[in-house]
């Protein structure tokens, strides 16, 4: 914190000196002018005629949405049902595989840092990166439209997500009481057992009911391609222009969705 | 090891009976056999109520094959111009996104913290924060591609709105756990409200919001990949449209674009964080 001589002579406290003013407004203007022209990369594919009268659009659009169409709600119980399960499943299969991967990962307890450590971490970027709407619609061309392949599609975007957060975690467990173990002659997989995973077990607990919950919503949209849950219906209602089905479905995705929230906050509040 | 194995191999009822276990996750005995039922209850009736058409399954495993070959090798080539138009489309889409829903994130999240805000304020915040986390970010594309016809300005608002609820939440979490002693020194002085916040509460926060940024950063190129898929530009456009004919060599270089990209802006977010926080 620089302490600038004034002209006449009483000192003023400055926070940068004028160099490190010059660089942060340049800075500044780096990053508007850079905002500023992917904007107009934008506006230069978009058809303003039609974004002029969104406004009206949206006005029509919420008068055809309303009333919901409560009746339709008799048919979109199975496919709520096979929303939440696409989620759950697909989460359970996702920690079933995610974590023996987080452990062959993991610094520490991985069988060699030179050939297990790199093959596995690829596998869990590969997955990580990849969308669960990408991974669907790859499945669906694969195993064909319906709920497996949307539970399989949650389970390979989360296997990299569990995965990596419990490697993580892995990592950062307290060495003292593993060694602990060690110095009293446990063996390789009762020092797992009772040095690491009682460590980790929290922090697993919290990763599996955060994933479960991000997949729930996840699993609300992999319909739109094929791959099964509310969002066929969603897709197909929209098809067809029926918006008071389409208000019908976001009410149900949007009760569904608050409850699971609240369960996982409640599930978090009790293991944290 | 095997010394102590060899001198107790009579099992012994009492000594197995006093051993120490570990307290179970969950106390009461009742409620943990209730939980522990149900969730068995639930995977059994979830797996018996999933239908699979297993013929149609069976059919396309002997069809992955060709299908994956198909993958192999990735062509950028042929439909480079196609490519490199999606690319620049979620790369634009993603910085102004970004841009302007960290900036309407800040006033949205100075709302929803609860020792800044009076309630009704603080209520219509949160309203707006809940409206946006719930719906995933695929089914806000919809609606705005609805509403101002396809192409890149609707992801562009569907991801600006999803940042905005995102950020002032969990900034608003932040801003609620700042030191009180400070804002409140800061106040004694005589500050307005604006100096108030620029010098008390924004220097608190700043590491958090710098390191929220760079994540949401990366997280709006993931999902600008699949607003495509509605019709909502980016590179997701390219992917669906060569997956629709078929291309799927076009399909595989657009994934590993993806990939690629995905890698170096987590590398970039998570170094930035670190050397903020």
């Amino acid at each position: 914190m620089p302490i600038l001589e004034r002209a006449g002579g009483t000192p003023e406290w400055k926070r940068r000196t004028t160099a490190q003013d010059l660089m942060v407004w340049t800075g500044w203007l780096a990053g508007v002018a850079l905002a500023v022209a992917c904007f107009q990369f934008i506006s230069d594919r978009t058809i303003w005629a039609f974004v002029w009268d969104a406004p009206q659009q949206g006005a029509d659009l919420v008068s055809r949405m309303f009333p919901p169409r409560w009746s339709y709600a008799d048919q979109l119980w199975k496919p709520l049902w096979d929303t939440i399960n696409i989620a759950t499943l697909g989460t359970l299969i996702a920690i079933l595989f995610g974590v023996p991967l987080a452990f062959l990962a993991a610094h520490n307890t991985t069988p060699s840092v030179l050939f297990v450590r790199p093959v596995v971490l690829f596998i869990i970027v590969a997955s990580r990166s990849i969308n669960a709407l990408i991974w669907a619609l790859i499945l669906v061309i694969i195993l064909g439209p319906g709920v497996l392949a949307g539970i399989l599609a949650i389970a390979l975007r989360s296997i990299g997500f569990i995965a990596k957060l419990l490697y993580e975690a892995i990592e950062e467990i307290d060495p003292s009481q593993v060694e602990a173990l060690r110095a009293s002659g446990a063996s390789n997989p009762q020092v797992l057992a009772w040095g690491m995973v009682p460590q980790v077990m929290p922090a697993f607990a919290g990763i599996s009911v955060f994933r479960w919950d991000i997949n729930i919503r996840e699993a609300t949209v992999l319909g739109l391609v094929g791959a099964g849950g509310i969002g066929m219906q969603l897709e197909a209602s929209i098809n067809t222009l029926a918006w008071p089905q389409v208000t019908m479905i976001f009410i149900l995705i949007l009760g569904m969705v608050a409850v699971s929230e609240w369960l996982s906050a409640r599930v978090r509040h009790a293991i944290i | 090891m095997s010394a102590t194995n060899a001198g107790t191999a009579g099992f012994d009822a009492a000594a197995a009976a006093r051993a120490w276990r570990p307290p179970p996750l969950i106390e009461s005995p009742l409620l943990r056999y209730a939980v522990y039922l149900g969730a068995l209850l639930y995977v059994v009736l979830g797996v018996v109520t999933v239908e699979v058409n297993w013929t149609r399954a069976a059919e396309g495993m002997g069809r992955a094959a060709g299908f994956l070959s198909g993958f192999f090798p990735p062509d950028f080539v042929s439909k480079g111009d196609d490519i490199f138009e999606g690319l620049m489309e979620s790369l634009t889409m993603t910085v102004v996104s970004t841009a302007l829903g960290i900036a309407l994130s800040i006033p949205v999240a100075l709302g929803a913290s609860r020792n800044l805000a009076p309630l009704p304020i603080y209520l219509f915040c949160r309203a707006i924060i809940a409206v946006s986390r719930t719906f995933q970010e695929i089914i806000i594309a919809i609606v705005f591609v609805a509403m101002v016809g396809f192409g890149p300005l609707a992801g562009m608002l569907t991801l600006t709105f999803a940042t905005v609820g995102f950020m002032a939440k969990l900034l608003a979490e932040d801003i609620e756990d700042i030191e009180a002693a400070q804002a409140e020194a800061v106040r004694a002085t005589g500050a307005g409200w604006f100096s108030w916040i620029a010098w008390s509460v924004l220097p608190q926060v700043k590491p958090r919001l710098i390191g929220l940024s760079a994540y949401r950063l990366d997280i709006n190129f993931r999902e600008s990949a699949v607003l495509g898929l509605v019709g909502a530009g980016g590179i997701g456009d390219t992917l669906n449209t060569a997956f629709d004919r078929y291309e799927f060599d076009t399909a595989a270089a657009v994934l590993l674009i993806i990939i690629a990209i995905v890698l170096v802006c987590e590398y970039t977010s998570g170094w930035i964080r670190r050397k903020v926080q």
